[in-house]
């Protein structure tokens, strides 16, 4: 009953936090584009742009809902909710932070904690191909099928590498739970560098195999060919309108989000900081404290009018921010929370960088990146680890 | 809890597979073919053998029938009609399809009277650790053998690949 309870809790206050984070990596993305190609980006919809998701589900859930002539209606209706369901379902195994005493009750930071949790979310990532090529497929539309048809040769062809390269991590850490692959990353070598598999044999290599793997995964840009503008119109999802374009903008971002979650319980050591505890426990207080800081003194020399009350206003925030991390008790809880998800946000950071840097690949050039350097490297790299796992450990 | 769990997926098992051959239009049939593997790693999951259940996912339904479907979407094929040519298909087939039930259950319940009847939770030797410690030292021959098969399978398809484009 108390595992019910506290599963039910967690649920409660995980999915509204992830609907919401959803909604504003739209906006984060389109501002860090912005300003990589000196624009302002959002700016009208509140401060900054700040309630443009807002605007944005508004206006997603009140337009016409138009589905054109001659779709197949059950898969058309289906694929965007089917490809949605399999992104978020991966959301449930990905553990935030340790497992923490709350009130007396011992609560894993994360929905479940289960043996095969990796091999979960590799199935459900091979699932969700499914939601876009019935998309792709039910729109009785040429460019929609060609989209389909790329993004599901291209997603069977990554799922080969990835795995390989999530595969040698894992077996440095003898296990298939992500908790568990965690806990082994704690510690430091020398007292300076941290004990991540990043930094261990090769492993930096199985990183960023498993990161290119991760964009053409997510279909995102320089891979995201099956919704390439300059051919495709807009590929799979050219047909759709409404809250089903939405949930197909709500799957890539879940996807998005989940594919950094698993490289940093993988490769970059999860919660665990990336300085000795003594000084992590003070980076975040730190962080906060230089913001406020900055805040305070730009509100006092400000130079636009409303500076002058804006300014101060989150200076304050960001000072109970800082104050925040250093209660007993709550203190160290959100610190390893703001270790994991500091990690994912640099990730995610990542990804969106990389779209507005790079351009997109031709299709036979994703292909052959896939089956010609990626397969060969990540195997490599695979036999590799095995063999100094099993010369070491002896 | 674990009963109307096996109850609500091994219908929904069982209504996919039916589905699945009522069904005239490829993608429905592969589809509900997709519908009945998943109820199948539930059921697997609920006898506790994790690591089947993942398998069964990642390479049933998020590999091969990936392909399937790939491959239906490629070609292109529309429904299928009904012909009129297999008249003897029409009344033999239903009667055979009970008789080959009726010997497969018969068949079923003799080999298997001497077991006994499966406990929900019981079973928990179906991690990755135990399936892969046995695939190692009992069942090491059938598992190289397996591999030699599928190597075999490869070439044969890079066989018949080449000739193609010849």
């Amino acid at each position: 009953m108390d595992y019910l309870l506290v599963s039910v809790i967690k649920t409660l206050l995980i999915a509204p936090l992830l609907l919401a984070t959803l909604a504003y990596i739209v906006w984060v993305e389109r501002k860090v584009i912005a300003h990589v190609q000196l624009r302002v980006g959002p700016y009208f919809v509140g401060p900054h742009g700040l309630l443009q998701p807002i605007a944005d589900a508004v206006k997603l859930l009140t337009k016409e809902d138009f589905i054109p002539s001659g779709v197949n209606h059950f898969f058309y209706w289906a694929a965007p909710w089917l490809g949605l369901m399999f992104a978020v379902t991966g959301i449930a195994v990905i553990p935030f932070g340790p497992t923490v005493d709350i009130f007396g009750t011992k609560v894993n930071l994360g929905l479940a904690d289960i043996n095969i949790g990796l091999l979960w979310i590799l199935g459900l990532g091979g699932m969700g191909v499914y939601g876009i090529a019935l998309a792709g497929w039910s729109s009785n539309n040429k460019y929609a099928l060609m989209g389909a048809l790329r993004s599901s040769a291209q997603m069977i062809s990554y799922e080969l590498p990835m795995a390989l390269a999530l595969a040698a991590p894992l077996l440095m850490s003898n296990s298939l739970n992500l908790r568990e692959v965690i806990e082994t990353q704690a510690g430091f070598v020398y007292g300076v560098i941290p004990n991540w598999n990043l930094f261990t044999g090769f492993q930096l290599i199985g990183f960023i195999v498993y990161m290119i793997c991760a964009f053409a995964e997510t279909n995102r840009v320089p891979f995201d060919l099956p919704e390439a503008e300059s051919e495709l119109v807009a590929g799979f999802h050219v047909e759709y309108s409404s809250m089903k374009f939405a949930a197909f903008f709500m799957a890539e971002y879940c996807n998005m989000i989940i594919v950094c979650s698993v490289a940093t319980a993988l490769f970059l050591g999860g919660w665990h900081p990336i300085v000795p505890p003594a000084v992590a426990t003070f980076v975040p207080t730190l962080l906060f404290g230089i913001s406020a800081g900055f805040l305070f003194y730009h509100g006092m020399n400000n130079i636009r009018p409303n500076d002058r009350y804006s300014f101060p206003f989150f200076g304050v925030v960001f000072a109970v921010l800082a104050l925040v991390f250093l209660i007993p008790g709550v203190g160290p809880i959100l610190n390893s929370l703001f270790w994991f998800f500091g990690k994912v946000g640099f990730l995610l950071f990542f990804f969106i960088w990389v779209r507005a840097t790079l351009p997109r690949y031709r299709y036979d050039q994703l292909m052959k990146i896939a089956w010609l350097f990626l397969f060969p490297v990540a195997l490599a790299n695979l036999v590799l680890t095995a063999f100094f796992v099993t010369l070491f450990n002896k | 809890m674990d009963l109307v769990l096996f109850l609500t997926f091994a219908l929904i098992a069982v209504a996919c597979a039916i589905n699945m051959s009522l069904q005239r239009h490829p993608v429905s049939s592969a589809l509900s073919l997709i519908g009945v593997m998943v109820s199948l790693a539930v059921l697997y999951v609920l006898l506790g053998a994790e690591f089947i259940a993942a398998a069964q996912l990642v390479v049933y339904s998020g590999a091969i029938m990936v392909l399937f479907v790939f491959v239906i979407m490629l070609l292109n094929t529309g429904a299928e009609k009904m012909s009129k040519k297999a008249g003897t298909a029409h009344f033999l087939g239903f009667p055979l399809l009970v008789i080959l039930l009726a010997v497969a259950s018969w068949v079923i319940t003799n080999a298997t009277s001497a077991m006994k009847p499966v406990k929900f939770g019981a079973f928990t030797g179906g991690g990755p650790r135990e399936v892969g410690w046995e695939l190692f030292t009992r069942y090491l021959l059938p598992f190289e053998v397996t591999s030699i098969l599928i190597l075999i399978a490869i070439a044969g398809a890079y066989r018949l690949a080449n000739k193609e484009m010849d």
